[in-house]
């Protein structure tokens, strides 16, 4: 929220004049039947995305040439606002001439910025942005029939922000490479959930299989194992700082009883740890004295001294050792 | 021609409105709280705004209107200090409301159930209205307050607030109801549904946006939502908005004067405009009985048209109207109230809010019968709903994923 945000945008005066005039009078509105396309030795195909139940529906008409596989003409129809019909409008044309290989890579992306006036402003408002997804689909769809294959086939990477086209890999990338913490600092760095924030979190616009919170929560614990295996290497290595903290707690009883707890029992004594707390510039190292230690004159000074020097020689020099 | 349909969006003020107001701006300006004759000057005129007031929904002497900024504070005040007063520092933990009512009241309820309040929404029929023995069920000795719309500003239906209203009487429940939609569009009398309180708008009967009120039964406690100088007798601090309170007396005067002749005349122009589109166009749909509907207002779902892009082709028109179907809002969502009533998702999408108001005249009826006409189609010729040319096998669309 600030100052700009403070009276809601107009959604319509958002819209590029390219996209008011297509909505007024879409030019490639209409149906090629199957005579029409039999009669010119061409194939027709039709396919449909979305539903009126969805609030939208695109049916998408290619004749196509089998010759050279080119996509001689093109129609829709559409049941939606003002952005799907200019969105499917567009997306049409950009159809037109090009093979069936060609027009399959054609993204919603490309149609939006087919839909500016100029280059650096957006056609639509980022809400209106996904009422262009379906432009994309659809034309997979088409183009699944046209080769006969399952339209799965023509993404190699699973898109999870449809309105900003972000893959999966793209996502986990950018939130490793910069530590990203929020699903707003994803938004930030690729845009994902930007628009019409379906992929955030369930319950939105419309149901995702993969949403950016629960990305976002994956990675992040993929980091903390990665960190913990980290330390685990580091401690099996002898790195006694960068070990956890039960890797601490082994390896400082594991000195206690090798070089500490067999004189104090000669006196009638023992200890045990307690806790350890890290901290800058020491590890603290809390113990309790048992038996005869308590309270032993020298388990301020001379013991304390010989136990602490011991745990700094073989394990850090940042270690204090605290009595309890 | 341009035609304004959207008056339960909000309305024009009545130019005699702006005329009371006028004097109360830069001539008569004292605050009212003040001792000297600038403060005093306004009095005469306040309190007549409260007479008109009084008399306009028929409340008694010992009742309490009190002036807000709008329904949505008078709607704030009621849940939130029901809440403090009756659930915090009570032995209560329970609101009932309905699925329908407006955001003021859902949204406030949701925040009541984030501090741990547990709210019952009711469900509505398919005429969009919640039937008084559904909500008998629902009251417990735990709760605290009823709160139901008196009409719905989507469908214009008119709620059983008089039974719902007795039911809480019996069961010493308090009754709020959102009288927004209901106030200056029929006769609302307190005297005769018994109503502990109700919230009104002035710019949704012909009043100046930023004025609104609520009406409290017998000055029922109910601690202020906005503390500071004690104004109207503590119960809501504030300067006193002068030329609002003003307007909003005058405004509920013209409304609710020969309410039934007002009624008449909108209810013919709104009737013959609804039969029309009946009657020209296949595949339409309106929501709720008329009978039971505020006399100004068609919600009308057009089969295969987009409610959004309708809106558009309207606006083109100069039609002003409204939906609250998918891409119209910044929510993207599908009509709740269609939803809640159990259309068809596909209806949901294509709902078309129409309300008149006593400024419609019957040429503007005669111009958007027309021009709605048009408009229907222009998108029925681009929508895939009307299609003829059927997809390849395989082709046909998937499930809808777009849904909650």
């Amino acid at each position: 929220m600030a100052k700009n945000d403070l009276l809601g945008g107009s959604l319509w005066d958002q819209y590029s004049n390219k996209v008011t005039t297509l909505m007024n009078n879409p030019q490639h509105q209409g149906e090629i039947t199957e005579e029409e396309a039999s009669a010119a030795g061409h194939k027709l195909i039709v396919a449909d995305f979305g539903a009126e139940s969805c609030g939208d529906a695109v049916r998408l008409y290619w004749e196509v040439d089998p010759a050279n596989d080119t996509i001689v003409n093109s129609k829709f129809k559409s049941f939606g606002c003002g952005t799907a019909i200019a969105s499917s409008d567009m997306m049409t044309e950009l159809c037109l001439g090009k093979t069936v290989q060609e027009a399959v890579k054609i993204t919603n992306i490309d149609v939006e910025m087919a839909l500016r006036d100029s280059p650096d402003v957006p056609a639509v408002p980022p809400q209106k942005m996904h009422c262009s997804v379906m432009a994309y689909d659809v034309i997979k769809k088409a183009a699944g029939l046209y080769l006969g294959v399952d339209e799965n086939s023509f993404e190699d990477e699973i898109i999870v922000c449809e309105c900003a086209r972000v893959s999966l890999g793209t996502l986990r990338e950018v939130i490793k490479l910069n530590d990203l913490k929020t699903v707003e600092q994803i938004t930030d760095y690729t845009k994902a959930g930007g628009f019409c924030k379906s992929c955030i979190k369930p319950g939105g616009h419309e149901a995702r299989e993969y949403y950016l919170v629960d990305i976002l929560a994956d990675v992040r614990a993929e980091m903390d194992q990665e960190k913990m295996r980290a330390a685990a290497d580091a401690g099996s290595h002898g790195d006694f700082e960068a070990m956890t903290l039960v890797q601490k707690i082994k390896a400082i009883d594991g000195i206690v009883d090798e070089s500490i707890r067999q004189f104090l029992i000669m006196d009638g004594g023992n200890m045990e740890v307690i806790d350890i707390k890290d901290s800058p510039d020491y590890i603290d190292v809390y113990i309790r004295y048992l038996g005869a230690c308590n309270g032993c004159a020298s388990s301020s000074t001379g013991t304390l001294y010989a136990i602490e020097a011991t745990l700094k020689e073989k394990l850090s020099q940042k270690i204090r050792v605290l009595p309890i | 021609m341009q035609v304004y349909l959207d008056n339960n969006a909000t309305t024009m003020v009545d130019p005699a409105v702006v005329q009371a107001m006028v004097p109360f701006f830069s001539e008569v300006y004292g605050n009212p709280n003040s001792l000297h004759r600038y403060g005093t000057a306004s009095h005469p005129a306040i309190t007549k705004a409260i007479n008109q007031m009084y008399k306009g929904i028929n409340a008694g002497d010992n009742d309490d209107i009190i002036f807000t900024s709008c329904a949505t504070e008078s709607n704030n005040w009621v849940l939130k200090s029901v809440w403090i007063d009756k659930i915090v520092n009570g032995d209560k933990n329970h609101i009932v409301t309905t699925e329908i009512e407006h955001p003021s009241v859902l949204s406030t309820c949701k925040f009541l159930e984030e501090q741990g309040v547990k709210v019952t929404y009711l469900p509505v029929n398919d005429q969009g209205i919640v039937e008084a023995h559904t909500l008998r069920s629902f009251i417990t000795d735990k709760t605290a307050l009823v709160s139901v719309m008196w009409a719905n500003n989507e469908t214009g239906m008119i709620f059983p607030i008089k039974e719902i209203g007795e039911i809480c009487k019996e069961r010493g429940v308090l009754f709020h109801t959102d009288g927004v939609q209901a106030v200056g569009k029929i006769p609302v009398d307190v005297q005769d549904v018994h109503v502990d309180f109700m919230s009104m708008s002035a710019h949704k009967f012909h009043g100046p946006k930023g004025i609104g009120a609520l009406y409290i039964k017998n000055s029922e406690a109910l601690t202020p939502l906005l503390h500071g100088g004690e104004h109207m007798g503590g119960r809501r601090s504030g300067t006193l908005n002068v030329p609002y309170i003003i307007g909003m007396g005058k405004a509920i005067e013209l409304a609710t004067e020969n309410i039934e002749a007002k009624m008449a005349s909108i209810r013919a122009k709104r009737d013959r405009l609804e039969d029309a589109l009946l009657a020209q166009l296949e595949d339409v749909m309106v929501v709720g009985n008329r009978d039971n509907r505020t006399p100004n207002t068609i919600l009308i779902s057009i089969r295969g048209v987009e409610g959004e892009g309708m809106l558009w082709d309207l606006n083109n028109a100069l039609i002003g109207a409204s939906t609250g179907s998918a891409c119209a809002s910044e929510s993207l969502e599908a009509n709740t109230v269609m939803l809640a009533i159990g259309a068809d998702n596909e209806l949901a999408h294509t709902g078309i809010r129409l309300s008149l108001s006593r400024f419609t005249t019957d040429e503007e009826i005669d111009y958007v019968i027309e021009r709605f006409e048009n408009a229907v189609k222009r998108l029925r010729a681009i929508s895939s709903s009307y299609a003829k040319v059927q997809p390849t096998p395989g082709g046909e669309a998937g499930e809808c994923h777009i849904h909650h």
